[in-house]
């Protein structure tokens, strides 16, 4: 470990990150929501959509809230049910309920079957194609139809991306909803729906026999779905999901608690999927400045490490984000980058870290943002990040065109070729080991204001990314419930039980 | 003096006054190869470059060709010909100037409610203008002590703004737009400027009976403000204190 960090102080911050955590924890563990419940029903298999394309699980969840109330569960009232398409429901008692019981832990059981399964097939190829060496090269796509999205994430493919993510069409982490079947058209991204995971799977499948490495796939399980995305990439073998712990609250206006609930079912399905998740810490430094808050980036990482253990992720699924947003005008800007990339590197070792590249201060001058570019790469490989999401030059300006793309791979190529092991040879001096020491001893005194005041009263007040987010305000908290005693999901039991 | 001498003829500077060289790149669809880079010669010379010379061409997968070309413009300006843009119609003031202003003609608190509109996620513009953390080394409006802010954050529907602007009287709304995707910007602002409109029938203008509508992004640089029914449009940079001192400027008359 290259900063000398005093793994007093380490321990101190992971211990007041879990006593910020437990609380919220508790919430989650005694609450469910309507997503969790449809994520439950798609699990067992429950497909489709009516006639107006409002998805089986929506009109099935909603239905037994105002017949039943969901505080029992949906999968008690749904397996009991005769004929679910009547859309009539009861809370099925005695032999019946016994009935419906064994009925819905074989259901769910055979969707988990098949993510287990899923994640047996991940394995299996990554042994054939092979694995990419870290950093792994992370590019986006983001037309809006399905069918553009192949030919370009294939492109980027044979042009060297590791990973691949689809953009989510903006509007849709505010739906309470998941799209079917395969689509069109999108507004800035594609929609998260089962069909076009499918579609780019199999296509990423294609082009990872042709290159012989395997390329992983990645979406958003965040929003109002969040339980049922994650249940539809494991369902699909997805490979990473983004998926944060506050990035809903703080960006999209999400309820609070609907958000803890969500997430950790979510994680929970992540777990069990062999998924990476990656959370959102670099979006802080996009409303808050990049020095001034690189503590809360840190205190934020804690948390969703803690809140990702507890849902049974192993460290190799944190992809914990990061991100290159220091002002570029800043006398030794390159170098406190370097100590807070470090930084983060030695808090979490096994991690697949996530850097993200330079967008508030990406000009225009897109000249001068190549340089930026290059310099976060730099920056990537001299601390040995896990993931480097690749920056575009015409960040701010358009969606990247193929020549975007195409040169800012030619720069992530130059930086790993002439520097790859640079981090090697990469011994911190005194001011990055001065500032990293001071990021960590800053994080350890916002933790301790968070661990006593309550993390749903820090959101409230505005410690992650400045904005204010009060727990009885935002979208979803009607969706949320509180478990009854005789609460069922059979989907909880298997993840929840021995490994 | 006639019309003639009146003219200012410019061509871009490349290293020699007159040499008018500029610079672009483009790629085309088509295999890379000496075919492509007469295809782009002949682009360039239909931009009107002459001569013109490809100084790098790369293949981009099997289908796609990059080329950037240097070349000779051949259209000439007149600079004489071109009017000075209009500056800025107010004066920058302090925030204590700000506040005073405020207090001593308005003699209550100026109500500002600002939003993201339509599916705009992005609140990294509102923010840095609303939030007290602020931009560029200036403080946000929510640090103005004369100034009452709401910040409704992301997505906000255009009713719900509508409302809230209502609820509490407020003397200006701030819009952002940061996605532009299929001109998202201007559909949205201009559905917001319709609905504020239809929601205060009586009003005379911004600020006479309604709220004055402030919109701002990086891509309202090709409309006008009454292109799409606001009261002035900000454009990228733009600092908490421009927009304070605007908003003393349209709103606080002496």
């Amino acid at each position: 470990m290259k900063l000398g960090l005093d793994p007093a102080v380490v321990r101190k911050a992971r211990d007041l990150a879990a006593r910020a955590a437990e609380p919220v924890i508790e919430m989650a563990r005694t609450h469910t929501t309507v997503s969790v419940e449809r994520a439950v029903l798609r699990l067992a298999g429950v497909t489709g959509a009516d006639a107006d394309g409002i998805p089986w699980v929506n009109r099935i969840v909603d239905a037994v809230r105002d017949q039943v109330g969901l505080e029992h569960g949906v999968a008690l009232p749904f397996f009991a049910a005769g004929n679910w398409r009547s859309l009539k429901f009861g809370l099925p008692t005695g032999a019946e309920r016994d009935r419906a019981l064994a009925r819905a832990r074989e259901a769910v059981g055979a969707g988990i079957a098949r993510i287990d399964r899923n994640r047996a097939d991940r394995d299996r190829l990554l042994a054939r194609h092979g694995d990419p060496e870290k950093p792994w090269i992370y590019l986006i796509v983001a037309t809006g139809d399905i069918h553009e999205d192949i030919p370009q994430a294939q492109a980027a493919a044979r042009e060297g991306a590791d990973v691949i993510a689809v953009i989510r069409s903006t509007g849709q982490s505010l739906l309470d909803y998941v799209p079917e079947g395969a689509t069109r058209q999108g507004y800035a991204g594609t929609y998260a729906t089962q069909e076009n995971f499918r579609l780019m799977r199999a296509a990423l499948d294609e082009v990872s026999g042709e290159l012989g490495r395997y390329v992983r796939l990645t979406n958003y399980a965040s929003g109002l779905c969040m339980p049922e995305i994650a249940a539809l990439a494991g369902l699909e073998r997805l490979d990473m999901m983004l998926n944060d712990c506050m990035y809903g609250i703080i960006f999209r206006d999400i309820n609070p608690r609907r958000t803890f609930v969500d997430q950790r079912f979510s994680r929970q399905i992540h777990a069990r999927a062999g998924i990476v998740i990656n959370t959102g810490e670099d979006n802080y430094l996009t409303t808050a400045d990049a020095i001034d808050a690189a503590h809360t980036v840190v205190a934020s990482q804690l948390l969703n490490e803690r809140f990702g253990h507890e849902a049974g992720l192993a460290d190799r699924q944190l992809g914990l984000g990061h991100a290159f947003e220091i002002n570029p005008q800043i006398p030794d800007s390159f170098r406190l980058e370097l100590a807070h990339a470090q930084l983060v590197r030695e808090l979490f070792p096994a991690a697949p870290l996530k850097y993200m590249p330079p967008t508030k201060h990406m000009t225009g001058n897109i000249f001068a943002g190549y340089l930026l570019d290059a310099f976060f790469n730099l920056a990537g490989v001299m601390t040995g990040q896990s993931i480097i999401l690749v920056g575009m030059m015409t960040e701010g300006i358009h969606t990247p065109w193929l020549s975007d793309r195409d040169l800012a791979l030619e720069n992530v190529r130059y930086v790993r070729r002439a520097a790859g092991d640079l981090s090697e040879d990469f011994t911190p001096g005194p001011f990055i080991r001065e500032r990293a020491a001071r990021v960590l001893s800053e994080t350890v005194d916002l933790l301790h204001r968070v661990a006593d005041d309550g993390l749903l009263d820090a959101i409230a007040d505005g410690v992650f990314g400045v904005t204010k987010r009060p727990a009885d305000r935002g979208r979803g908290l009607d969706g949320v419930v509180e478990k009854a005693d005789g609460y069922v999901n059979p989907a909880t039991e298997i993840l929840e039980a021995a490994p | 003096m006639t019309v003639e001498t009146m003219k200012q003829i410019i061509r871009p500077y490349g290293d020699t006054t007159g040499d008018a060289m500029i610079q672009v790149s483009f790629t085309l669809p088509v295999p890379h190869g000496p075919r492509a880079e007469l295809a782009a010669l002949q682009l360039a010379g239909k931009m009107g470059l002459d001569p013109a010379s490809v100084v790098h061409s790369k293949a981009m997968g099997p289908d796609f060709t990059f080329f950037i070309v240097y070349g000779k413009a051949t259209h000439l300006i007149d600079y004489a010909g071109i009017e000075v843009p209009e500056g800025r119609e107010f004066e920058l003031l302090p925030p204590a100037q700000v506040n005073a202003a405020v207090q001593s003609v308005l003699g209550r608190r100026l109500v500002v409610v600002g939003a993201c509109i339509g599916t705009d996620a992005h609140t990294v513009g509102i923010d840095a203008i609303l939030n007290v953390k602020g931009f560029a080394g200036e403080k946000g409006l929510e640090y103005y002590r004369e100034i009452e802010v709401h910040n409704m954050g992301a997505q906000v529907a255009v009713d719900d703004l509508v409302a809230r602007a209502k609820a509490v009287d407020a003397d200006a709304v701030l819009v952002s737009q940061v996605v532009t995707q299929k001109s998202a910007h201007i559909h949205n602002t201009k559905q917001m400027a319709a609905a504020f409109t239809e929601a205060y029938p009586t009003s005379l203008t911004g600020g006479l009976g309604r709220p004055l509508l402030v919109v701002g992004g990086p891509r309202f640089d090709t409309v006008t403000p009454s292109d799409l029914g606001v009261d002035r449009i900000f454009g990228k940079g733009t600092t908490p204190g421009e927009v304070a001192s605007y908003l003393v400027h349209a709103l606080v008359r002496e």
